[in-house]
């Protein structure tokens, strides 16, 4: 058996059930690596000791009375985008840098309700924009595999905090790839969920036509059992979906035969590392061996899922995020001349480069004379990229392809180009256009940097990603390698 | 897709930025390179595609019963305001 500090969610469970260890004894193990570590992974922004050890207490009393679920006890952190009552809640912005929130995100709510225990908030690419975490207030997040790295973005922190074994299991959230291209970067289990299927409520805003909350875990079990506590119907959510989630960890050892599985033509490119394809035709023959069945499937507007992200988010971002304006909360500039100047200097002292860059393009596409031009059109091609995606459904149960072009890069090598780092979410961003289910599993490694591989499946299909990636990873076991240096 | 000076100086006035002098060549560069980008969105025919609204299909907007939910806590939302004074937002005078 394993190292306590590397059990997955489930394993620790048990462990807690059966009494051998306490949720209290695991909390202590998991701050000692959050802390051990900091210095060198930057993987949060908060780390919440005292509060964890109460929070873990009171689920050691619960355990003992009989009254615990499957993740009463388990320590895990939220990415620090969910409001969390009483605790700074910064967004990875200098704007919400002392932000208090009143309130709980309904996913702290329910995982809180649960009895999982909050040991801090990750880092994160300022407002979630980003996909390298270099965008953030608090410094960047560095990759486990390689402290040279990034760890990839905005769910950096809690990509690197899983990957490290800082917790098991951790919030995210993904507007076009969030939680997939870091889980892929940093050889860790991502989910991101159909599109209203995780509360919204008191998740801060990107853009929130495409914003969806998941997991990042280190497989897909965990995932299923994080997921089944977050996920279901939110009054307060007005685009939360009004259906009922079914039992996630019921049909995680379903077979495999006969499943269709569509290889997705466009996202084997020109752009791919070889490394990667390699991973990935590896990983498909895996999943034959159950008895898929493999076939080609295209989806000719797919490509153009990048430019048509790139006024969609920012359109919404720059509206989002007019709410901060230095008079109701967040930061405020010194000395504000009048109030023009005082909504001026606080944002532009309050944003990071990146925000700014995409409330300038937001701002631009939708102002007068261009908002036919470009939001409009926009949301044409997003309809036909929605189409593709629906006739291949028509065709194939789930569609598989890489999570991320290339492995993580060095720190700083796509700073100087906005456009070049944009491209890293090419194969992540049509799910969310679209609002479906995907997930990234890793399936190899490229010269000791991780590989993902993605799925995506038709709208409410999340039980059968999981099922797949389960059935994957009882044959795999690429999800259980550890970077040397955090053992 | 070329972006002037005075685009730039116009679109930071609307988002309410503060762009100090040496960033405004920065922001025609990228914003231009962003845009470019984008151009490929012109090479596909659109004309007779109803833009998409939601990203689930068939979604309709739930309201709620008109019923109060929410209790006066302006003193606790109040604690994260930069200035307050007897639980009012304090800015800088507006009307002289």
């Amino acid at each position: 058996m394993s190292e306590l500090y590397a059990r997955t969610v489930a394993e620790l469970s048990q462990e807690l059930r059966a009494g051998s260890v306490s949720s209290v004894e695991l909390t202590r193990l998991f701050l000692a690596r959050t802390q051990q570590y900091q210095s060198e992974l930057n993987a949060f922004i908060t780390i919440s000791a005292d509060s964890a050890l109460e929070q873990a207490a009171r689920a050691d009393e619960r355990l003992r009375a009989g009254t615990a679920g499957p993740l009463t006890g388990v320590p895990i952190a939220h990415k620090d985008i969910f409001c969390t009552r009483g605790e700074k809640t910064s967004c990875g912005s200098r704007m919400l840098a002392n932000f208090i929130s009143p309130y709980d995100a309904t996913v702290v709510e329910r995982l809180r309700a649960a009895g999982a225990v909050m040991i801090g908030k990750t880092n994160m690419d300022e407002f979630a924009m980003g996909s390298s975490n270099e965008n953030s207030f608090f410094g960047p997040v560095r990759n486990p595999w390689d402290l040279t790295r990034v760890p990839g973005g905005s769910s950096g922190g809690s990509a690197a905090a899983v990957a490290a074994r800082l917790v098991p299991a951790a919030t995210g959230t993904d507007t076009g790839g969030s939680i997939r291209q870091p889980a892929a970067l940093c050889g860790v289990t991502g989910i991101k969920p159909t599109y209203g299927r995780v509360s919204r409520y008191g998740m801060i805003a990107f853009a929130s036509s495409l914003d969806q909350g998941g997991v990042l875990a280190i497989d897909a079990e965990d995932a299923a059992l994080l997921l089944a506590a977050m996920a279901g119907f939110d009054q307060r959510d007005s685009t939360s979906v009004e259906l009922p989630v079914p039992p996630l960890h019921a049909t995680l050892e379903q077979p495999l035969k006969g499943v269709k599985i569509g290889l997705l033509k466009e996202f084997f490119d020109e752009g791919l590392d070889r490394g990667i394809e390699q991973c990935i035709q590896t990983g498909l023959s895996v999943l034959q061996a159950q008895g898929a069945v493999v076939r080609e499937v295209s989806l000719p507007n797919l490509p153009l899922s990048v430019p048509t992200y790139y006024v969609v988010a920012p359109a919404e971002c720059s509206s989002n995020l007019a709410r901060f304006d230095g008079v109701r909360y967040g930061y405020r500039c010194e000395q504000p001349l009048d109030l023009l100047d005082l909504y001026q200097r606080t944002r532009s002292e309050g944003f990071g480069a990146e925000v700014k860059r995409r409330i300038m393009v937001g701002t631009y596409v939708l102002s007068a004379g261009y908002y036919d031009a470009y939001y409009l059109r926009a949301q044409r091609v997003r309809a036909l990229i929605s189409a593709d995606f629906e006739r291949a459904f028509h065709e194939v149960d789930v569609l598989l392809g890489p999570t991320t072009p290339t492995t993580a890069f060095e720190l700083g090598a796509k700073t100087s180009d906005p456009v070049t780092m944009y491209l890293n979410d090419i194969y992540t961003i049509g799910a969310n256009l679209a609002g479906l289910p995907a997930m990234s599993i890793p399936c190899g490694f490229v010269d000791g940097l991780p590989a993902g591989m993605q799925l995506i499946g038709p709208h409410f299909s999340e039980a059968s990603l999981l099922n797949i990636a389960h059935r994957y990873q009882r044959e795999t076991d690429w999800h259980l390698r550890l970077p040397s240096r955090f053992t | 897709m070329s972006i002037k000076r005075s685009d730039i100086e116009s679109i930071a006035h609307l988002a309410r930025l503060a762009l100090s002098e040496p960033e405004i060549p920065r922001y025609i560069d990228e914003l231009s390179r962003i845009l470019g980008l984008v151009e490929q969105l012109t090479r596909v025919d659109t004309s007779a595609v109803t833009p998409m609204a939601h990203p689930l299909p068939g979604q309709r907007q739930r309201l709620r019963a008109d019923a109060v939910t929410e209790t006066d806590q302006h003193q606790l939302y109040q604690r994260n305001a930069p200035q307050v004074s007897t639980g009012l937002y304090l800015v800088p005078r507006v009307i002289e």
